[in-house]
């Protein structure tokens, strides 16, 4: 195992952070949407919310990127593997932080929605401005949980061809012939990133000014 | 357009079987204060809520400065307003809550500001030095920058006020605004509403305050049962010999208020 191959790796590792931080931030911003629809009181929205949640937690990942990969030219969209890759894993990590963040939702006293109700708030501007950064608070531990769930899971985008940390440590060691040291040294970078990240989260929630007592 | 800044018409409530409001008929004179006293349970929440319209009173009106809040119209041709609607007539009330209902996330300015921002359009800069008079108005401008968390709850109930003020309502409603402080933190929070009643403002409050509600109230109405029993002033309200169900409900608060009616 030499320093070359180990900072190939290191570079390959930018790839994997790069396509799991847009696909948690975007993913996101569609569970935030997916939650208004869910709380909107229409039954359509209602119904496609839950739709999407149960095809996307109930299909293996896997299995989602490689059917986004082969639709997307049916459809007449050839998009690079990058756009492919961050698109699977955003609509998957959606479904997992709506359900996460639905207890957050609850969780938002009432009292504080009759408030904004009577500074003369909109439901949406209530949603906006009061429930979601509340829920966000209340599931933020969760949000780190899934952030490093994704960094994880960000290894099966391989199989649609991005070299992300997971693919160049499989095609170094198919041309070196020392499976071993490049896979112990992708699996202890995934450990120092996820380490990283657990540790920014539990400050970041240190951080966070107060939650709502009850 | 008459005197009143509220008028509730036959007011009635149901939670399902349960009749929590019965016939009520209350107005209240502008820049007049009432204040709502009665048992545990008796409707005051809901009454205050029902004029709110936090809560769809089952059958009656409220007139808001002349206005139909909530419903317009009587019997079959009661209708629901429109959202739009609503919140204009809405905009004349300010609410106060007994567990403040700050917003966690915003600090006591971003709580003031927030919706002269949002709903009023405001510029930032505009909403906040608003905000900070409001906040200086209850004495809480070095707390602007805190957060409801790292306020007591005195404190907290006095931004919650700020917050209601700074919409400039014509009205205020108060549910027990000092029933979760801690007895040495309500006196705050009592002389700002003193300040407020003196200014002229119109207010309905919920309280168990007696000593307040003889002195600052106008009116003092009394809740049993869903029932309003009296809403006249507080001579004619408490000069003896009383109704015996007030009698027995000032036995049951023999704070330092209701003993000095005795
Ligand atoms: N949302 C509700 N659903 C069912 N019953 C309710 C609801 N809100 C209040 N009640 C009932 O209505 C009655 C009056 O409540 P409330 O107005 O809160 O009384 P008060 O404020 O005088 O203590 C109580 O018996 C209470 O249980
Ligand atoms: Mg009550």
């Amino acid at each position: 195992m030499t320093w070359k191959l180990f900072s190939l790796l290191l570079e390959a590792s930018l790839m994997t952070l790069l396509v799991s931080s847009i696909s948690i931030l975007v993913g996101l911003g569609i569970a935030i949407v997916l939650s208004g629809m869910r709380m909107s009181g229409n039954r359509a929205l209602f119904a496609i919310t839950g739709v999407f949640i149960s095809f996307f937690r109930g299909v293996p990942l896997l299995v989602q990127l490689l059917l986004i990969y082969n639709l997307l030219p049916v459809l007449g969209l050839t998009l690079p593997s990058l756009a492919t890759a961050i698109i699977g894993l955003s609509l998957c990590t959606a479904a997992y932080q709506a359900e996460n963040l639905r207890g957050g939702f609850e969780g938002v006293p009432k009292g504080l929605v009759e408030s904004a109700e009577m500074a003369g708030f909109s439901p949406v501007q209530t949603f906006i401005h009061i429930r979601t950064p509340i829920a966000l608070r209340m599931t933020f531990p969760a949000l780190v949980n899934e952030a490093i769930l994704i960094l994880k899971s960000s290894s099966l985008v391989s199989a649609i061809g991005l070299i992300e940390l997971t693919k160049m440590a499989q095609n170094l060691a198919a041309s070196t012939y020392m499976p071993l040291p490049i896979f112990a040294s992708a699996g202890v970078i995934y450990l120092a990133i996820n380490l990283v990240v657990a540790w920014l989260g539990r400050r970041a929630e240190n951080a966070l000014p107060g939650l709502p007592t009850k | 357009m008459t005197d009143h800044a509220i008028v509730a018409t036959h007011v009635s409530k149901q939670f399902g079987d349960t009749v929590v409001l019965r016939d009520i008929n209350m107005e209240v004179e502008r820049g007049k204060v009432s204040c709502l006293i009665g048992p545990s349970g008796s409707g005051k929440s809901t009454l205050l809520r029902c004029i709110a319209f936090l809560e769809q009173a089952t059958s009656g009106t409220i007139l808001v400065e002349g206005q139909p809040l909530g419903f317009v119209g009587d019997g079959k041709d009661r209708r629901r307003q429109s959202p739009a609607e609503l919140r204009k007539v809405r905009s004349k009330i300010g609410m106060v809550f007994q567990q403040f209902n700050l917003w966690p996330h915003m600090t006591a300015l971003g709580n003031v500001s927030a919706a002269l921002r949002r709903v009023r359009g405001m510029s930032r800069s505009e909403a906040e030095d608003r905000a900070m008079r409001q906040l200086d108005h209850v004495g809480l401008k070095e707390r602007a920058g805190h957060y409801p968390s790292q306020l007591s709850g005195g404190q907290q109930q006095r931004v919650a006020i700020a917050r209601a003020l700074a919409l400039d309502p014509t009205i205020m409603l108060f549910d027990e605004p000092t029933s979760a402080l801690d007895p040495e933190l309500t006196g705050e929070v009592l002389s700002v509403m003193r300040e407020l009643a003196a200014e002229g403002m119109t207010m309905v409050v919920v309280t168990h305050e007696i000593g307040f509600a003889a002195s600052v109230g106008h009116k003092v109405a009394f809740l049993d049962g869903g029932k309003l029993l009296f809403h006249d002033t507080p001579e004619a309200v408490f000069q003896k010999p009383r109704e015996p169900r007030l009698e027995q409900f000032l036995d049951t608060y023999l704070d330092r208020g209701a003993a000095m009616l005795k």
